[in-house]
């Protein structure tokens, strides 16, 4: 029998274009995802050498960093007016597909590569962004590029390539009621931190893993780049097959397809170049008191003190993240007061994670102090939102309801978390400045930051669900 | 792109980790859809106020890393977004080489396409840099050619790089080009997948 393989040996071997002695391997793209931010540069390459897109109908393109969550059209900025129109002049110009502003289709990259089914197991997928590595979640190989590199996929329809090592993150056990995949991987890399996945490719196995839905699936590889991963994903299931069946983009033979899918996943006995074990049972509901994800404790915890730390660079940056975040040390951090609440971006704001946000917040009110928005990931997700009537619950509970968009995970639009206010938030980022200057970020799951909306501060979700203690 | 073979100037020392590229230029500069001009947001809320004013408290605004070519920082410089805005804002600075213990992933891949040399060396010699630089102006030569960093008093250390990525720099190549020299490969390959 040949050598167990694992699932990215498998398609690295397949979308081999080209292998030489002390070069990168050049890989075939199967699908380019692109946005309105990382793109410009890239198409004006391309004009000035007078180059094509080689394959535009594996490209396929949104508006999402930018576009106002509000009065949709009327966007007061105008340099990113520019960009959203040079976005839509230049897909015009070589051929691609867009999901314009006010397209059904529009929504976050990271939400509708999946939704339309152009996300698929076994592809290679590429996109001007670091997360994503969302894409993983199918057993796709999907990793974030730079601009020049958007270019050259464009032009190439391929990429050079270091095969990175692989890490097997394998989760035993089964996660605690209330426990939710952001949890998880704000865990895993409250432990490991955040340089543990530098150089490789993780591959997320186990119990806890696999009983995982989709979404909850995505939540966890999107955040491997903060891992510092090159890329995370997954070995494709049923769940994966079940999901992705009668999706628009989804191969015409399905069953064939799925055939071949389950040939992808990692073959027993496959060896990886590291592992690490985590058990889910050991796992609470997470808070990140800092300024970056790995600075994070569970709930019932406290914030840590510079004393705490090992090393005296660390020292100092535990310092200047209490300092930049208004915190003081051992305080405990359900003891922190927020001012703002944001439910989205591409980690936190598909259809299950507005449901259990809804459930939280079903017939209570978000406390005066606090400002709270939800922003669904697409166009059609906020549409099957409707459909069940979650926005009714949010809108009586005080919440705001906006349009799809990456809104307050970046705050390149207008909303903006005002300097020095303090904002739970279901994104993937907590670092200075991320949802405005000055602004101070916790990350939270969908649960945790609709419980926070109420109380103005964090509780542990668990016995906030719990009729007995409400 | 300019190619890049050795490389003398003055050391700016950051000492710090996780440096992320939010903080090397925040999101509200990358709306635009040019690739030159972004020098002039480097660090930008660490480097002004509020109002616009330098902040006194951030080096970069010391005189004497005025001109400064050489960045030295902690371990994990350019961690989180893919924005390649970072190093065209680096680089528009006047930043050629930058050297860390550690560097993330995506944001050392950009350098290359942008001419800067990234330089992994060990903790403790990138902490010793940083020391010097911080107490006086401090100038070190890179060699690409011979992956080695050397000072004026004797300090030699030696890095790896890839050869690939070596030779991109040291020519300058568009790496399109280089890539469209396997034309036939790519068409074979797609080929073969129409095929199957
Ligand atoms: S939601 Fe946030 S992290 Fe996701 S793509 Fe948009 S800006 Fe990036």
């Amino acid at each position: 029998m040949d050598k167990p393989k694992t699932i990215v040996d498998k398609i690295w071997d397949r979308h081999m274009v080209h292998q030489e002695e002390g070069k990168p391997d050049l890989l075939y793209i199967d699908l380019h995802l692109v946005h309105e931010v990382t793109s410009p540069q890239a198409f004006e390459g391309l004009r000035m050498k007078n180059r094509k897109v080689r394959r535009p109908e594996l490209t396929y393109a949104t508006m999402d960093h930018n576009v106002p969550t509000i009065e949709r059209h009327i966007i007061k900025d105008e340099v990113s007016k520019t960009q959203m129109q040079t976005l839509r002049k230049n897909c015009e110009e070589f051929g691609v597909s867009l999901a314009d502003i006010d397209h059904p289709d529009q929504g976050i990259v990271h939400v509708i590569g999946p939704e339309l089914g152009l996300t698929q197991p076994g592809k290679t997928i590429v996109c001007g962004d670091s997360h994503t590595s969302t894409h993983g979640a199918f057993g796709a190989l999907a990793f974030g590029i730079g601009t020049s590199e958007v270019e050259h996929v464009l032009a190439t329809q391929t990429i050079w390539q270091q095969k990175p090592k692989t890490l097997n993150v394998k989760v035993n056990g089964e996660l605690g009621k209330g426990i939710t995949a952001k949890d998880l991987i704000l865990a895993i890399i409250a432990k490991h931190g955040i340089r543990f996945g530098t150089g490789y490719i993780i591959e997320y196995t186990g119990d806890a893993i696999h009983s995982l839905s989709m979404e909850e699936r995505m939540t966890v590889c999107n955040m491997s780049i903060e891992a510092g991963a090159r890329a995370g994903l997954i070995s494709p299931d049923e769940t994966t097959f079940e999901y992705l069946r009668g999706k628009r983009h989804t191969p015409k033979n399905f069953d064939a397809a799925v055939e071949d899918w389950r040939s992808l996943a990692t073959d027993e006995g496959a060896t990886y170049d590291a592992t690490v074990e985590i058990d889910a049972e050991e796992i609470e509901p997470q808070v990140t008191w800092g300024t970056n994800p790995g600075m994070c404790v569970p709930v019932s915890a406290s914030v840590p003190s510079p004393e705490s730390a090992g090393t005296s660079n660390e020292k100092e940056s535990i310092q200047r993240a209490l300092e930049y975040m208004g915190l003081e040390a051992n305080q405990p951090i359900s003891s922190v007061e927020i001012e703002h609440v944001f439910i989205g971006s591409c980690t936190n704001s598909r259809l299950s994670d507005l449901q259990k946000a809804a459930e939280i917040v079903r017939g209570k009110k978000v406390k005066e102090s606090v400002r709270a928005m939800v922003v669904p990931g697409s166009h059609s997700v906020k549409a099957a939102a409707e459909a069940e009537g979650l926005d009714v619950i949010f809108k009586q509970a005080g919440f705001e309801w906006r349009d799809a968009g990456c809104s307050m995970c970046l705050a390149m639009n207008d909303d903006i978390v005002p300097p020095g206010e303090r904002c739970a938030s279901t994104s993937n980022r907590n670092f200075e400045g991320r949802q405005g200057n000055g602004a101070r970020t916790h990350l939270v799951s969908p649960e945790m930051a609709a419980a926070a909306a109420i109380e103005g501060r964090f509780v542990d979700v668990r016995k906030f669900a719990s009729p007995a203690v409400s | 792109m300019e190619p890049l073979r050795k490389h003398s100037g003055l050391v700016y020392p950051l000492n710090r980790a996780n440096i992320d590229t939010d903080q090397i230029i925040p999101k509200q500069f990358l709306k635009r859809i040019e690739r030159q001009g972004f020098g002039q947001f480097l660090f930008y809320h660490w480097r002004f106020e509020d109002d616009g004013n330098p902040r006194q408290n951030f080096s970069l605004n010391e005189e004497k890393y005025r001109g400064t070519s050489i960045l030295v920082a902690g371990e994990n410089f350019g961690c989180g977004s893919s924005r390649e805005h970072a190093p065209w804002a680096l680089q528009d600075y006047g930043f050629k080489v930058i050297i860390a213990p550690s560097f993330a992933d995506i944001f050392y891949n950009n350098c290359f396409k942008n001419g800067i040399l990234p330089v992994v060396l060990e903790e403790n010699v990138v902490q010793s840099l940083i020391e010097k630089a911080e107490k006086e102006q401090y100038e070190l030569t890179v060699n690409l050619e011979e992956q080695i960093v050397q000072d004026s008093t004797g300090l030699q250390e030696s890095f790896s790089i890839s050869s690939y990525q070596k030779e991109m720099l040291l020519n300058g190549w568009d790496e399109i080009a280089v890539t469209l020299r396997q034309a036939d490969k790519i068409d074979q390959y797609e080929q073969k997948l129409v095929k199957n």
